[in-house]
């Protein structure tokens, strides 16, 4: 069967016979070769998977002793999981996290791209600085970090010597010095509202509002990952026609006007890909933070990634600890799984 | 028009020359706001190297200059005490690290161009369903198969060695690598060029060792300098797989040196950019192939 030129072809310069060459005989030898990697994969991914499962609902599984008895009910650990304050400290910090990391990073990663592709000159230059930061393992980054939001070192020394914060003491009466990620203030805390609204809302332990000592991790992760969706915007803007410009010029739209009305509408896939990208490492984060400032006072930074592996591995509890992975691996699926099947599909008219 | 735009990755191998200079001079600004937007940006560059000073400043100073009260600070005098007592601290786990990330990277490559080729050249029933299947396997969190891949390791002996962590990067590097040749070689060789070999009689492999690897090499250097990156930065795998700190790679051994409460600073800031020094370098010099990867490797 031949392949028809697609749409998706339309305006690429490569190769224009694009047909692969059909099999002749019976079993497709593509797929024969492929098999070993598709079913490693299978195994190491799906099965894998399924056994964690299956240590998840058991209650006695152990590594020298692997008994894959089920609890009664089944979700028994799961309910653990939900009543345990640091675990519902987790997800309302993963999700906290996630969004704050996640304007900061699309905005600035947008607002980099905007000013490097319009550089006057050394575009390479300002792009591989930018994006440095992301090449470094994030425990480097976090151990240096971890000195920046130091309270007695670091940022707040940028702020008591450059006179900032005692402009904020006039103002306020105390000095502007935070303590970053040792802080165990939350604000903004609806736990209260939500009894009323919720009866038995009470099994919420924790404050459901804002860890201030996520904000330093926000930023170095923002500033880490920055660079990443600087680079796909950056893709997306070279990706844009001059024609459209020109175009749009004719029409008198330049400048702000010309990336509000025309740009930012063209860069909607290159966003979504930011997005389900950065969404899905945020609900993974764990080394960044785990160099940064560990679990934080009253688990104010821990996350999902750190609750699951010192379970498993420092408290000894596998089947919880498994259970908490399950339920990461659930938040990470509902943002990638529907992109992947999206590209997928559109894959398969190729 | 809207299509070509949702597959941005494949039109980057095309043309890496024109979009890494930008040969497309948009002129959206005036003169006088794009001077502006000029001075913005030299004013970010120092803002985001904040962290990346302090290092490799602090990494360069005398104990007794290492005061984090005096943390913003050139070192003055420049000293090398720092980097040879993280040196002597992380000199092991730094060839560990090594050990592990060569023959991971060239595996994991490997397989990846192979799998690449038979997905972008080979037609056959489900390929897409069977591509992305594998996918998956890049985004799970690996918190989720830590439990078995352990088990496993320990029942074929492989449990807190070399080796074994460079099994499981080879493992869950296939989805990646095999992501970025598929798109490099749709990219970049033509499937008439396979068509010619298959009419000549040449079979999945010949083909694959006489045409398609010959002509792989950026794809190689593409695909190669972001597995070292991944490989190199990872934290999880090594502490999990390898319980013994001595065998561990090097970034679980920085992690080790920053939690001790005994070591100076300066010491800690040095190891941060002795662990960092392969990458960095990596990054510097190939710079532009990462950015290839990296573009590549997060979209279809």
């Amino acid at each position: 069967m031949a392949t028809p030129v697609s749409e998706l072809d339309v305006g690429r310069t490569a190769a224009p016979a694009r047909k692969r060459p059909k099999p002749r005989k019976h079993v497709p030898r593509g797929l024969l070769w492929l098999l070993p990697s598709f079913l490693i994969v299978c195994v190491f991914v799906y099965v894998f998977i399924g056994y964690t499962v299956a240590v998840s609902i058991s209650s006695n599984w152990r590594a020298a002793k692997p008994d894959l008895t089920p609890t009664d009910p089944w979700y028994a650990n799961y309910q653990t999981l939900a009543n345990s304050g640091r675990f519902q400290a987790d997800v309302r910090n993963n999700l906290v996290f996630a969004f704050f990391f996640l304007i900061l990073a699309v905005l600035a990663g947008f607002l980099f791209a905007v000013l490097v592709h319009n550089a006057l000159r050394a575009r390479g230059f300002f792009r591989s600085v930018f994006m440095l930061p992301y090449a470094l393992s994030f425990i480097v980054t976090g151990v240096v970090w971890r000195w920046l939001f130091n309270p007695e070192a670091g940022l707040n020394l940028i702020l008591a010597n450059s006179g900032l914060s005692a402009a904020y003491e006039r103002v306020t009466g105390s000095p502007l010095q935070p303590d970053w990620t040792s802080s165990p203030a939350v604000v903004g805390d609806l736990s209260g509202m939500l009894n009323k609204v919720i009866p038995g809302g009470d099994f919420i332990q924790v404050q459901l509002g804002i860890p201030l000592a996520l904000m330093a991790v926000v930023l170095a992760a923002a500033w880490q990952l920055m660079g990443f969706s600087m680079a796909m915007f950056l893709a997306g803007l070279s990706s844009v026609p001059n024609e459209i410009l020109e175009a749009a010029q004719l029409d008198g739209a330049t400048g702000l006007r010309y990336y509000r009305s025309i740009v930012i509408p063209l860069m909607k896939p290159f966003a979504v890909t930011v997005v389900v990208i950065l969404t899905h490492v945020a609900f993974k984060m764990f080394d960044l933070i785990y160099a940064m400032s560990g679990s934080g006072i009253g688990f104010a930074t821990d996350m999902p990634g750190i609750f699951v592996y010192e379970t498993i591995y420092k408290a000894l509890q596998p089947n919880i600890g498994a259970a908490a992975a399950i339920v990461m691996l659930f938040m990470v699926c509902v943002v990638v799984v529907p992109y992947l099947v999206r590209t997928g599909r559109r894959d398969a008219h190729d | 028009m809207t299509d070509t735009l949702v597959a941005p990755s494949r039109s980057r191998f095309r043309k890496p020359k024109s979009t890494m200079s930008h040969e497309v001079h948009h002129q959206a600004f005036g003169k006088k706001s794009r001077r502006f937007q000029m001075a913005l940006l030299v004013i970010l560059v120092p803002v985001m190297m904040v962290p990346l000073y302090v290092m490799i400043s602090a990494a360069f100073k005398t104990s007794a200059n290492a005061d984090v009260s005096t943390m913003w600070q050139l070192p003055n005098p420049i000293s090398l005490d720092g980097i040879t007592a993280a040196w002597k601290a992380l000199s092991p786990n730094f060839v560990n690290s090594f050990e592990m990330v060569i023959p991971a990277v060239v595996l994991s490559c490997l397989i990846g161009s192979f799998n690449g080729y038979l997905l972008s050249k080979w037609r056959f029933r489900y390929d897409n369903v069977i591509f992305t299947l594998m996918l998956v396997g890049m985004f799970i969190p690996y918190q989720s198969v830590l439990i078995p891949v352990v088990k496993f390791l320990q029942l074929v002996g492989l449990y807190g060695t070399i080796p074994g962590l460079v099994f499981t990067h080879v493992v869950y590097g296939i989805p990646i690598t095999t992501l970025i040749f598929r798109n490099y070689y749709t990219a970049t060789i033509p499937t008439a060029l396979v068509e010619a070999a298959a009419i000549d009689g040449a079979g999945v492999l010949r083909t694959f060792w006489s045409i398609i690897l010959p002509l792989s090499a950026p794809g190689f250097v593409v695909a190669g300098i972001f597995q070292f990156t991944n490989i190199w930065n990872d934290f999880l795998f090594g502490i999990v797989v390898i319980p013994n700190p001595k065998m561990q790679p090097v970034t679980a051994a920085l992690n080790n040196l920053s939690g001790t409460q005994t070591v100076d600073w300066n010491i800690v800031m040095a190891g941060a950019l002795i662990a960092a020094v392969p990458t960095l370098v990596a990054y510097l010099t190939l710079g532009r192939y990462y950015v290839q990867g990296l573009t590549s490797g997060s979209v279809k």
